[in-house]
């Protein structure tokens, strides 16, 4: 079955949403749009480095992502003036990628598989990895569910109910870095941060509790991979932004039906 | 009790002693010695800026001190209800959910503690759609499960109106008489918070006076710092005459000077009455 390339392309999609279902939410509702895009960014400065120094590329971005993500937060645990910041970060560390990965060789020609993804050239190999690393993120998400819900409503309440926010903090910032680290291969740098966000977002619309919120980020997430997927085969479109255009009229419909629903 | 006071200091649900804090170099809080004492409703009140949530903070261990310490009971069991919860719209959230966080309760728990607070019918609303009143009370609900030996409420009322706030304040008085807990807070609802206190304590950046409502609506440092012509006036201005106030003017006041809207005549230079 795992021969087929279109099969495995399919169980990428569905497990990276496993890990992006939860963590989208908690992008969304702690407001780190801007937080996902900066550590995704840095990715490509962590492919060129690992292309350079012939490190497997898993490691490369695994490391500069937890890198970028470390510093966004300590950054704002400063109190700097996030918005410009993230911005910065973000695009600087595109550009410094981009920069640094025209000098490795024989890279440039497919540089568009590192920036949208290649799914339709899953290996069993990076099947294993995406489902490694996605269950990972899940199985951490859900250890620490209760604890993240109270310190994302309220930092003192966390405090307060003896728990550690900075912790809990530091625990989504690991789980992005690893969500980066496999979604590479997925949808690409530019588009990792809109396969957390745009699930999430349109699930807000149908959701009546966090952890409903989150079960159907995953769900849509993984209907928007097969959805893009067969767009794919279809018109021969790339994969990636079709997986993500898929996600996006889910949101539409969501944003439409979730108030008619709701009255 | 003959106990000694370093004994009774043990038995203080908590207690600061020569609390300071600094942010960024400057004193926001300056040699703070308080306590609270089992099934005691006490309120801090202050201007704005004069620290009172940075106290509470620090009192939780939120704020870490720069010098002086804060000790709790052995086991205390605080519950906080903070000053300003503002749920995103993007969290679906039910009154039922937020109870639960982050400890679970069982649904008879849950119920009985929102029946406790007078909104046994929001349970499965979401708290974005809560009017403010409601909110506060889903607040104090949750704060209420965990069995606490010591609520610490940082304004409460804020944003409810007058009568919302005279309820709340009662629903208080009702709950520590219920279930025995000390009552932490804080207030800028001057005359609601002079009924609902067995003490008060004057705060700004150091704490200028302390005592039963009685004697802290006497004391010249909190006539300076509020006046006359506030929302303390009615309850206050029968009091002007009998000024019994005893107090130590070491420290200095001229930095009220100008705060308050009407001073009282000459409360600086005439001498105190002594009680």
């Amino acid at each position: 079955m795992l021969d087929d390339f279109l099969v495995r392309a399919g169980l990428a999609g569905f497990g990276l949403s496993l890990a992006t279902g939860p963590l989208g939410a908690f992008v969304v509702w702690r407001r780190m749009a801007y937080f996902g895009d900066a550590t995704a960014h840095a990715a490509i400065l962590g492919v060129a480095l690992a292309l350079a120094t012939d490190l497997p590329v898993g490691l490369g971005t695994l490391a500069v992502a937890l890198l970028m993500a470390v510093t966004v937060a300590t950054l704002a645990a400063r109190g700097w003036a996030m918005d410009t910041t993230l911005g910065v970060l973000a695009h600087s560390a595109l550009a410094f990628g981009l920069v640094a990965i025209s000098f490795v060789h024989g890279v440039r020609t497919d540089l568009s598989a590192w920036l949208f993804g290649d799914i339709l050239a899953v290996t069993r190999g990076d099947l294993a990895q995406i489902w490694g690393g996605a269950a990972l993120v899940a199985a951490l998400l859900i250890w620490r569910w209760s604890a993240l819900l109270t310190a994302t409503l309220n930092e003192d309440l966390a405090h307060a109910s003896g728990l550690n926010p900075d912790r809990e903090r530091l625990v989504l910032v690991l789980a992005l870095a690893v969500v980066v680290a496999v979604a590479l291969k997925v949808v690409g740098a530019l588009l990792i941060a809109a396969m957390l966000i745009i699930p999430a977002a349109a699930a807000r619309g149908i959701a009546r509790s966090p952890e409903s919120m989150a079960a159907l980020a995953v769900g849509i997430g993984a209907v928007a991979a097969i959805g893009g997927l067969g767009l794919s085969m279809w018109q021969d479109t790339p994969a990636g932004p079709s997986i993500i255009a898929c996600a996006a009229v889910v949101f539409a419909l969501s944003a439409i039906v979730g108030p008619l629903r709701r009255r | 009790m003959s106990r000694l006071p370093d004994r009774g200091r043990g038995m203080s649900l908590i207690a600061a002693d020569h609390a300071c804090v600094r942010f960024a170099g400057t004193e926001v809080l300056h040699d703070i010695s308080l306590r609270v004492e089992p099934a005691e409703i006490v309120t801090i009140v202050g201007p704005n800026g004069s620290g009172k949530s940075t106290l509470l903070r620090a009192l939780l261990g939120i704020t870490p001190l720069a010098a002086g310490r804060v000790s709790r009971r052995p086991g205390l069991r605080i519950g906080y209800v903070p000053q300003r919860l503002q749920i995103d719209r993007t969290l679906p959230m039910t009154a039922r959910r937020f109870l639960s966080l982050p400890r679970r309760h069982a649904p008879a728990a849950s119920a009985a503690a929102l029946a406790r607070v007078g909104v046994p019918e929001v349970a499965d609303r979401q708290m974005a759609d809560l009017s403010g009143g409601q909110f506060q009370r889903v607040l104090l609900a949750r704060a209420l499960l965990t069995e606490p030996d010591l609520l610490i409420l940082d304004e409460p009322t804020q944003g409810l109106d007058q009568p919302g706030e005279a309820a709340f304040y009662r629903l208080i008085d009702e709950v520590r008489h219920d279930t025995g807990c000390a009552v932490l807070m804080v207030s800028h609802d001057l005359h609601v918070v002079m009924s609902a206190s067995d003490r008060v304590i004057c705060l700004n950046g150091h704490i200028c006076c302390e005592g039963t409502p009685q004697v802290v609506s006497h004391a010249p440092e909190y006539r300076a710092m509020f006046g006359l012509g506030t929302q303390g006036a009615l309850a206050l201005y029968r009091h002007e005459h009998d000024h019994d106030h005893t107090h130590d003017h070491g420290h200095d006041h001229s930095h009220y000077r100008g705060h308050g809207p009407a001073r009282p005549r000459g409360a600086d230079t005439r001498g105190h009455g002594h009680a």
